[in-house]
């Protein structure tokens, strides 16, 4: 794998002392703890940690999933903090594309009808859609698949079904949550070269938060990582380390 | 979302379970089914009475007498005696009265008692004039025999227990003659100028015993326009424009003769004003009154009446609404069971950019669907349990030698409101699952397995 060609001087994501905090009935949970950290734009960044170190919790704050107990977190120049709900619901729309372990398809809607969904919450115009899906599928290899469901499909077919579905609305941000923990380790990497290809092709920002080391140095730009809900270290990937 | 997305989404939520949703709008339609049954029940009797009623003639028809008529001898005058006298019932009047809106027709009361004879023996009753306009309103229906032939025929239509008067095989007396005896006015020659209903003479009358022979054309059960009269009901009818040839004495003649008349036109103890409709009875009545006429409904009857089969819907409706009450429980189940099982899906929905408004909107609309679909469902098993409760009854009513009538009847504004009431009834229902499900939180919902 080549080192990362994007110049990435813009920021794309910037946490300031973000903290999340859980309450199980008496006792607080401190699932993120002061974490402070820019991401730039075209960045490839990769969170490594323990389970229970709070990179999922992170990634979800990212997302405007969840919303943290304290800090601010600015993405795409939007202080997330800020949103109302409805406001947090179009910026994952607009702004942010999510692939999760499990890949979450819809099983009951074919590959178009579930690439075709974010396309419906956004509401672009029907006569766009069909385009739009297509284009989707071809960055991930998979047109001739177009009218199958999920579970026709192999567990790494999903994977890239569930990145097309998420790179249809063309978003900033990609955000991956563990996308090789289901996959068999050569299926991972080809997984790991597609998102690192449409990144570089659309010119996007990706957050994956993963458990392989060796895969996320290959491919990533950069690493950070967590544990105990904190921020441990943020390291660039240099080129000797890649090989 | 756009519209027809969300449908689209709720319509494939729905056929994913397909067997739960089809059981929860069958619900749906049972309980509305019940609904429209009970009220089709309540608005076909109201139906049914009324009909009777404005066969009757008494709901619908105004009786206009002269104001100095309708008091009655030795009774007290309500008002002061005023100067001017009071106004006579004459064509004038007549014209100006079928002018009012809403004013089918205005004919004179023509009825007489008097004697019939029937194989040379002799039978008392009234006779009654009908207007031509009586053969579509209903009261004719399901005579035996016809209608006159024309209105000025001499035929008659005798009413079902003088038929069996004359005869103890009723139905063979149509097609036979009968003989009417009555007493004719003969103007006196001393008065030429002046004549009343039928042309006589203010100024007196002679009485001529006269006879006429009639074709019985039918036989009707019950006597229509029986209301106001003051001679008891007539039992034998014959056409209007006949009676009035006839110049038969009637009971007000001899105290027309003894009140001044000055007047050389037409005038008539009484005249019947036939009204489109008994709603616009209390209306006409006014008008009439205004125009220096006593005038006479039966309305205040018919509008405690009307309350009376308000409050019967009013029950009625609420009986039928328990079971629908019934069939929310199940759509709040079916949905509430439908969030459990794809708390997930709404979580990858949230991830993707779904606002809580459109997974509420979504819920909404899954339920708003069963209830449109059980409306319809409803109106149409509603409509057939009518129809079969009608049948049972007609199947008995038959048994006990009863003519059959219609029970149940279901008016447009019933299938409408079965529709809406349903749809409305199913969003409430939907009310809370849907809250719920937009309330989901995404990180959970997307950690469930």
């Amino acid at each position: 794998m080549t080192s990362p060609t994007m110049p990435h001087t813009e920021t794309a994501i910037q946490l300031e002392h973000v903290s999340r905090q859980y309450t199980m009935g008496e006792a607080t949970i401190q699932a993120v703890n002061d974490v402070s950290l820019s991401i730039a734009r075209n960045e490839f960044l990769a969170l490594l940690g323990s389970s229970g170190s709070g990179k999922s919790t992170l990634l979800n704050l990212i997302a405007g999933l969840d919303r943290p107990t304290s800090g601010s977190i600015l993405a795409q120049g939007q202080n997330l903090a800020g949103l109302t709900s409805l406001e947090l619901a179009r910026y994952r729309c607009n702004t942010i594309g999510m692939i999760f372990q499990s890949f979450n398809l819809l099983p009951r809607m074919t590959l178009e009808e579930n690439i075709e969904l974010p396309l419906r919450l956004a509401e672009v115009p029907r006569e766009e859609r069909p385009g739009r899906v297509r284009e989707a599928l071809e960055r991930v290899r998979l047109t001739h698949r177009l009218g199958h469901r999920p579970t026709q499909l192999s567990g790494g077919e999903q994977q890239r079904v569930a990145i097309a579905r998420a790179l249809v609305n063309r978003p900033k941000i990609l955000l991956a949550d563990e996308p090789t923990g289901n996959l068999d380790s050569a299926t991972g990497e080809a997984i790991l070269s597609l998102l690192r290809e449409v990144q570089q092709q659309m010119g996007m920002t990706i957050v994956m938060v993963t458990h392989e080391r060796p895969l996320a140095e290959r491919y990533a730009d950069r690493l950070a990582i967590m544990g105990d809900g904190k921020l441990l270290s943020a390291t660039e990937i240099t080129k000797e380390a890649t090989q | 979302m756009k519209p027809r997305d969300l449908a689209d989404l709720a319509f494939r939520n729905l056929r994913e379970a397909i067997l739960r949703n089809v059981l929860t709008t069958i619900g749906v339609a049972v309980g509305v089914a019940s609904l429209v049954a009970m009220l089709s029940l309540g608005v076909g009797l109201q139906e049914l009475a009324s009909k009777r009623l404005s066969q009757s003639g008494l709901f619908d028809t105004i009786f206009v007498t002269p104001k100095n008529n309708f008091r009655g001898m030795g009774r007290p005058q309500r008002e002061a005696p005023s100067d001017k006298p009071p106004r006579a019932l004459d064509d004038d009047a007549r014209k100006e009265m079928e002018k009012l809106p809403n004013v089918i027709e205005v004919y004179p009361q023509v009825r007489f008692f008097t004697e019939v004879r029937f194989n040379d023996k002799p039978f008392a009753t009234v006779v009654a004039g009908m207007p031509d306009s009586s053969r579509n309103s209903g009261s004719f229906d399901g005579m035996q025999g016809n209608f006159f032939s024309s209105p000025t025929a001499n035929e008659a239509i005798l009413q079902i227990e003088f038929a069996k008067d004359l005869s103890e095989k009723p139905a063979s007396l149509v097609g036979q003659d009968l003989v009417l005896r009555y007493a004719e006015r003969q103007a006196l020659p001393a008065n030429e100028d002046s004549s009343s209903v039928s042309g006589e003479s203010s100024g007196g009358f002679s009485v001529v015993p006269k006879e006429l022979r009639l074709k019985i054309v039918g036989i009707v059960e019950t006597e229509p326009a029986a209301g106001y009269g003051g001679v008891g009901n007539a039992r034998l009818l014959i056409p209007l424009a006949t009676a009035s040839t006839l110049r038969a004495a009637q009971v007000n003649d001899l105290r027309d003769i003894v009140r001044d008349n000055s007047t050389n036109k037409t005038t008539y103890p009484s005249l019947s004003v036939r009204v489109k409709s008994p709603s616009q009875v209390e209306a006409l009545e006014v008008s009439i009154k205004a125009m220096g006429f006593a005038a006479f409904s039966l309305l205040d009857a018919s509008k405690s009446l009307q309350t009376f089969f308000k409050v019967f819907d009013l029950l009625l409706g609420i009986f039928g609404s328990l079971a629908l009450a019934v069939a929310t429980l199940g759509i709040v189940n079916t949905l509430v069971m439908a969030i459990l099982e794809r708390r997930r899906e709404i979580g990858v929905l949230k991830a993707l950019g779904a606002a809580d408004s459109d997974v509420q909107q979504l819920f909404f609309v899954e339920a708003g669907v069963m209830g449109l679909f059980g409306g319809f469902l409803g109106v149409f098993f509603g409509w057939l349990l009518g129809r079969a409760i009608t049948l049972g009854t007609n199947l008995y009513l038959k048994r006990q030698n009863l003519n059959p009538i219609e029970l149940s009847s279901v008016p447009w504004w019933l299938v409408i409101a079965a529709i809406v009431f349903a749809i409305l009834v199913s969003l409430a229902a939907g009310l809370y699952p849907a809250s719920r499900a937009a309330k989901l939180n995404p990180v959970d919902a997307l950690r469930y397995e």
